[in-house]
């Protein structure tokens, strides 16, 4: 078997984990930092009979991607903050009718036109809340090559698993670095797909709760007409008013997710069984606090690395018992605060909670994150 | 002039076409009415329709089947056999 | 003989929303009759539209439906195209969300020559909101954000596709239905782009502030606004001035279909593969 190591940038080791992971259609726009990935999959798409089509615009790729998933392809899309703003309408629509696809958006300095060459991690908050409704979502934030593939494929099967869009958060720096990576072999990576329905086309409703609140998935052309519609609709996917039914889909939704963190959530922890500090990073960042963690062990300062791989649902549970057991929790962003509201939150008064932030474009360098944890120490 | 005797076969009796209107579907719209070109149909005052009006067959052995009516009632209201 | 629409129709939705005398309902039992007459299994339909009264439809037809976002049907429509290029992709909207919020993917959709349907229903207003003014609101005609009466500059949607790159082109009003089924027919058989401008009514957003509220009326207005192109094409611009010109206005079976065009690039990658 070949395992041998081969240098790949972020963006060309998404496009290479989604072809593994099945994707066959992709549709986006050219933006700075993710254009690759769509170059990327131009080349390779067509090569495993998957299409490519460059859309006149960033709505219209996310609207592709849904059309295709509904028509039973795995599909994908990719940009960065301003083309993630326009496409939350179309987002919201594969939230509301469940359609399984992946979202990625390489984050570069916002807002607005911002930075478009350099790092940020500033559309954090928008992952979860930038479209408009009450909606769950699934984001996750790799740090390394080998990571980003794995993490690319994971998106594919938890879009397919609970029915819903995934974003792929990425930023300039790991979208454009290089690292040697062994991929793994096709028949060492785990593909999940949608459940079909077991029941004859009479009796299907694409929207009936189930035991795991994922309704099984029929697609296009498979023999089951139903209707598919971003109106607030019932069981059979026909719009509804009824306050009660419209109610308890919105539930249904949310438990979707809500009840399967076991399954969703995902992360590292280096050093944490008897830290008193804990650094919580992700994305790049990430790499510079496992860095710094390290120096500062070498150096004997107690502390220990937390690293979520799953960034939303934020993993709430694991972050309050670390803020029971540490005395402060530093968190490193290329913002101005967005992930550590969600540490504030849920750390209560059991720790303090300090951000480090950066919007300029530069990285967060690892001695900029020791110099904080020695001031808090 | 010899007028000729003509005896003229008396002409069968067609049955008139069967138009149907589908009471729950008519919203009243008047376009079947004024579509039918020998004026088969009238509009009529229905106090339980919600629009307060809907159509009637006034002369179904005018109907030619031409169709016009079926074809531009817009609510799947009004049949042509 | 009565027509058997139910084949295409979830019957348990009937009676539809659309207001009395809506040319809505025209439509889509034109796009019926489109769908016998060529033999379509409608499993074998998407059937795709944005926000609007006309973008209700697909609730009403029993296929593969797709209700999306306000203008963004064809952009819907063709990832299910190139997800299975081989089925068959029909997409309704009115006027305000093919033209005006969906005029980006509307021409678009156009250049590709991509082998879609379009069906406009133009009732130049925006009837689901309320009655506000669309791209087609005849000038000087009153609309709820037009209340000194539009001022603005109409789209001739025909020529505008005609344009972009539709290969075919044709327009008729609702109360020419058996010529309207024709048109949508021919539309739906031809491989390529194919608009077919359906000129309705809105009697109640419409019709009722522009004194053509009655439902007769209003289909008259439109229809006198009609003029064939034989006949346009012996009168003058100015005796054309605020009419449209209908039938089937433009067809092109020259241009490659979009689908076709990707599959030749499959082809060749995978042969470069070997």
């Amino acid at each position: 078997m070949s395992k041998k190591m081969k240098l790949y940038s972020g963006n060309e080791m998404v496009a290479q984990a989604a072809i593994a992971a099945g994707c066959r259609f992709f549709a986006g726009y050219p933006i700075t930092p993710s254009s690759e990935i769509a170059e990327r999959m131009s080349k390779m798409l067509p090569e495993v009979g998957g299409r490519f089509i460059q859309m006149e615009d960033e709505l219209a790729s996310m609207a592709a991607i849904i059309g295709a998933s509904l028509a039973g392809r795995k599909s994908m899309t990719a940009t960065s903050g301003p083309g993630f703003s326009l496409k939350q309408e179309n987002l919201g629509f594969a939230t509301i009718a469940e359609v399984p696809c992946v979202v990625v958006n390489v984050m570069r300095g916002g807002p607005s036109t911002g930075l478009p060459t350099t790092p940020s991690q500033s559309d954090v908050m928008q992952a979860r809340w930038g479209t408009h409704g009450d909606h769950p979502i699934i984001a996750l934030a790799p740090s390394y090559m080998r990571e980003i593939f794995d993490e690319t494929v994971r998106a594919f099967n938890l879009a397919e698993k609970y029915r819903t869009p995934v974003i792929l958060l990425l930023d300039e720096i790991i979208a454009h670095l290089h690292e040697g990576v062994a991929l793994p072999d096709a028949d060492e990576i785990e593909i999940v797909n949608r459940k079909k329905p077991t029941v004859p086309p009479e009796e299907y409703q694409p929207y009936a709760d189930t035991e795991d609140h994922v309704p099984p998935m029929a697609n296009f052309f498979e023999g089951y007409r139903y209707h598919v519609t971003g109106l607030s609709h019932n069981q059979k996917g026909l719009p509804e008013t009824n306050y009660e039914v419209v109610h308890n889909i919105q539930v249904r939704r949310q438990k979707k997710i809500d009840e399967h963190l076991d399954d969703i959530l995902k992360w590292e922890e280096i050093d944490m069984a008897d830290a008193e500090i804990a650094v919580l990073a992700y994305g790049s960042i990430g790499r510079s606090a496992t860095d710094a963690v390290k120096q500062l062990r070498k150096e004997g300062v107690k502390v220990g690395l937390f690293r979520p791989l799953t960034i939303w649902p934020f993993p709430e549970k694991r972050v309050a018992k670390i803020a029971k057991q540490v005395k402060t929790i530093v968190v490193p962003e290329m913002n101005l605060g967005q992930i550590v509201l969600e540490v504030e939150r849920v750390a209560k008064s059991d720790a303090k909670v300090i951000g480090i932030n950066q919007v300029g474009g530069v990285m967060i360098r690892p001695r900029e994150i020791v110099s904080k944890v020695k001031e808090v120490a | 002039m010899a007028t000729a005797e003509v005896t003229a076969k008396p002409k069968a009796k067609k049955e008139p076409p069967v138009i149907e209107v589908i009471f729950e579907n008519c919203k009243g719209c008047n376009i079947c009415v004024d579509v039918c070109p020998t004026n088969v149909l009238e509009l009529v005052k229905a106090p339980n329709k919600w629009e307060g009006y809907v159509v009637e067959v006034k002369y179904p052995e005018k109907c030619t089947k031409c169709m016009l009516c079926e074809i531009h009632c817009p609510d799947y209201a009004i049949k042509v056999y | 003989m009565a027509f058997n629409y139910d084949e295409y129709v979830r019957t348990e939705t009937i009676p539809h929303m659309w207001c009395p005398g809506c040319g809505i309902g025209i439509v889509m039992k034109a796009i019926i009759r489109a769908f016998t007459a060529l033999q379509w299994d409608k499993n074998d339909i998407a059937f795709v539209s944005g926000i609007g009264c006309t973008s209700r439809m697909p609730g009403y037809m029993d296929m593969n439906t797709l209700h999306t976002t306000h203008g963004r049907a064809l952009a819907f429509a063709t990832g299910v195209k190139l997800a299975h290029p081989e089925k068959h992709v029909v997409v309704v909207g009115g006027d305000g969300d093919a033209t005006a919020i969906g005029g980006n993917h509307l021409i678009h959709a156009a250049r590709r020559n991509i082998d879609i349907t379009l069906i406009i229903n133009d009732n130049n207003i925006y009837g689901m909101t309320g009655g506000q003014y669309s791209p087609t609101t005849p000038g000087h005609m009153v609309a709820s954000t037009a209340p000194y009466g539009m001022v603005e500059p109409n789209f001739d949607i025909a020529k505008l596709v005609m344009g972009a790159g539709a290969t075919y082109v044709a327009r008729e009003t609702i109360a020419k239905g058996i010529m309207l089924e024709k048109y949508i027919r021919t539309g739906m058989a031809h491989k390529g782009f194919s608009v077919i401008v359906a000129e309705s009514t809105c009697p109640i957003q419409f019709g009722r502030r522009n004194r053509l509220a009655d439902p007769v009326e209003l289909m008259h207005w439109v229809r006198e606004h009609g003029v064939p192109k034989s006949k346009a094409a012996r009168m003058e611009p100015e005796e054309l001035q605020g009419k449209f010109v209908t039938g089937e206005l433009f067809r092109d079976d020259s241009r490659p279909e979009f689908t076709e065009i990707y599959q030749q690039v499959i082809d060749q990658a995978m042969k470069k593969g070997e």
